[in-house]
């Protein structure tokens, strides 16, 4: 009989404990989150600033407006869809975020307990933003078009260079030396040299950018093709197929996973001569804009330009991983970015 | 069944394969080692002949050959008359392992043959065809990676079917199948042999898988390779595993290969 009165209390009194646990478990962080955020909005415009900026009170609104999106986009995120579950997944990142930037504010602009000039409270930098939009607007246009350049032309020369070496014995005797001579040395030791033969210091950096960008790319293509299974070439010409097709429905769709390989490190090899570039001879870009904010002891114009160029670099690679998982779907259990 | 009768309708009748005085051998480190030695085998237009010897007599390297991968040291092969010097739609192999590309889904898979002779696009409904056939038909669209290897091989089986050739190699394709797969398969191929009267060349290690599909099964030597045997096998399809007479000649081909003839 006891069974029987025990699984009778149960329904009643469990589901609602495990409601209100289920509640806690997908809302709770939500919650807390957002009273991060009012913590941060209240750090704001509670005390003085130690110094003289004008964002203050709008990004105290602004936390504030935080806050409640943290809280009804979680606690109602079942009626917002997808990105109801996408906030939800995401809000213990929103409450770090709150209280690292509550701690931030509190520590520069509040009590000044990390000197000045050198930590620059998160107004400060959003005064940046709104403020030397123009100019920061005209360094990111400037940077992109210089890294897109010499990357795309970088990545297939050195693609089409990999390919040839890989398949081709001529070629592979005068590249491949050539290669292994000039291919390690870091392409921003060429920069001097580039500076004045070339024509402009663009076309310079965008040749500088090609060339880090294009050793990679062909060492790893041309790997990629020498690897591939002789049984595909095997079973390929016994079908039919003639060299054109060997190489391009058999060679390069194979040494395509390596490519990849290469064209990522290619990437962060140009992002830092990008940057390094900018910084010596292109009068424009991000890195130039570093280097002024620099000279003018300007520092939380450095700050908000690393921010940027932060995104901008990570939002590169997420596009290379998205065209590449775009081409290689065939493949299992490749790495999600 | 539409679509089994279409590939009906394209008449790949089998060609004649004469292997004259064929030897082959290796350079390894400087020393030849011979593979092939004075082999001579005269194959009808449509017969089944299964390839049996030790492990490493050089019965792949014979297939290679035949299917113009590889030309030979000394002697000559002919395909109806015509020498064989490079490979050829008309001759296809599957090999031990499918080698399936896995850049390309299954119908990609199968459509490669046609693609690369640059008559796919009149000829789409062949691939289709030969899905049916081999019944992957629902698989069209999978990767080879989502595959088990049964049906891994019968994509390459279709892969070679959808070409019509008029020989048809095979090198131990059904080697690393389970046994049920495996006699399913047999089967398979024996009832596509009959229908399409492709010329057959089958190399296997199974003697029993010999006698049940070819009408001739040739023994080699140790290698460097020699034909030591060349025996008829007189029963028609479909054959029955237990028959006395299919018994009888594993014995003798056992014995051939020095095999305990207790076996
Ligand atoms: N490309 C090659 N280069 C050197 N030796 C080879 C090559 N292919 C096969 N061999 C050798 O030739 C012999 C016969 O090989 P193979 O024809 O594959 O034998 P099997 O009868 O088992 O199919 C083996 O000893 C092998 O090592
Ligand atoms: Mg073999």
């Amino acid at each position: 009989m006891s069974t029987y009165s025990l699984s009778d209390g149960l329904p009643s009194a469990a589901p609602r404990e495990l409601a209100l646990a289920g509640w806690l478990k997908e809302s709770g962080s939500g919650v807390v989150a957002s009273l991060a955020w009012i913590a941060f909005g209240l750090s704001c415009l509670l005390w003085d600033d130690v110094g003289d900026w004008s964002r203050t009170h709008s990004l105290g609104i602004a936390a504030f407006i935080i806050a409640a999106f943290a809280l009804f986009g979680t606690v109602g995120a079942d009626y917002l869809g997808s990105a109801g579950r996408a906030l939800r997944k995401r809000a213990p990142w929103l409450l770090a975020l709150g209280l690292i930037l509550t701690l931030w504010e509190v520590a520069t602009a509040k009590f000044a307990w990390l000197p000045l000039p050198f930590f620059p409270p998160p107004q400060a930098i959003i005064e940046i933003y709104t403020d030397d939009l123009p100019k920061l607007l005209d360094s990111v246009f400037a940077s992109v078009r210089l890294q897109l350049g010499g990357y795309v032309i970088g990545a297939a020369v050195g693609f089409v260079t990999g390919v040839s070496i890989g398949w081709s014995r001529v070629v592979g005797y005068w590249v491949h030396p050539v290669l292994r001579f000039i291919g390690p040395l870091p392409a921003t030791a060429w920069l001097p040299i580039a500076f004045f033969t070339f024509p402009s210091s663009w076309s310079a950096s965008t040749f500088l950018i090609a060339l880090a960008t294009g050793f990679p790319v062909t060492v790893l293509t041309w790997s990629g093709v020498a690897s591939v299974s002789n049984a595909y070439y095997d079973v390929a010409r016994t079908l039919g197929a003639k060299p054109s097709f060997l190489v391009l429905k058999v060679a390069i769709p194979a040494a395509l996973p390596h490519v990849f390989v290469g064209l990522f490190m290619g990437l962060g090899a140009s992002f830092a001569v990008l940057v390094v570039a900018e910084m010596i001879g292109v009068k424009a870009g991000l890195g130039w804009y570093l280097q002024w904010a620099q000279g003018w002891a300007a520092y939380a114009n450095m700050y908000a330009a690393l921010i940027v160029m932060s995104l901008l670099c990570s939002g590169a690679i997420t596009l290379l991983f998205a065209i590449r998982d775009r081409l290689l779907v065939w493949q299992k259990g490749t790495v999600k970015w | 069944m539409v679509a089994t009768a279409e590939i009906i309708a394209y008449p790949a009748a089998g060609a004649a394969l004469d292997i004259e005085q064929v030897s082959h051998a290796f350079d390894i480190d400087g020393t030849e080692l011979p593979v092939l030695s004075d082999v001579s085998i005269a194959v009808e237009p449509g017969e089944f002949v299964a390839l049996l010897g030790p492990s490493g007599c050089g019965k792949s390297t014979l297939l290679r050959l035949v299917a113009g991968l590889e030309k030979p040291r000394a002697g000559s092969l002919r395909e109806d008359e015509s020498r064989i010097t490079h490979p050829h739609p008309s001759r296809v192999v599957v090999f031990q392992d499918p080698t399936l590309f896995p850049w390309r889904t299954v119908w990609d898979n199968v459509a490669l043959g046609l693609e690369a002779q640059g008559i796919l696009k009149s000829q789409r409904s062949r691939v289709d065809a030969a899905l049916e056939l081999v019944g992957l038909s629902a698989f069209r669209n999978a990767y080879p990676h989502q595959l088990s290897g049964g049906m891994a091989q019968r994509v390459a089986l279709a892969r070679a079917l959808v070409n019509d050739p008029k020989i048809l190699i095979l090198d131990e394709p059904l080697g690393k199948l389970d046994s049920l797969t495996r006699i399913t398969m047999q089967a398979e191929l024996v009832s596509l042999w009959q229908r399409k009267g492709f010329t057959t060349l089958l190399v296997t290690h199974d003697a029993e898988e010999a006698l049940v599909l070819a009408n001739r099964v040739i023994v080699f030597s140790e290698r460097p390779a020699r034909v030591k045997a060349d025996i008829r096998v007189d029963r028609p399809h479909p054959r029955h595993r237990g028959d006395p007479y299919l018994a009888d000649l594993r014995r003798q081909i056992l014995g051939l290969l020095g095999l305990d003839a207790t076996w």
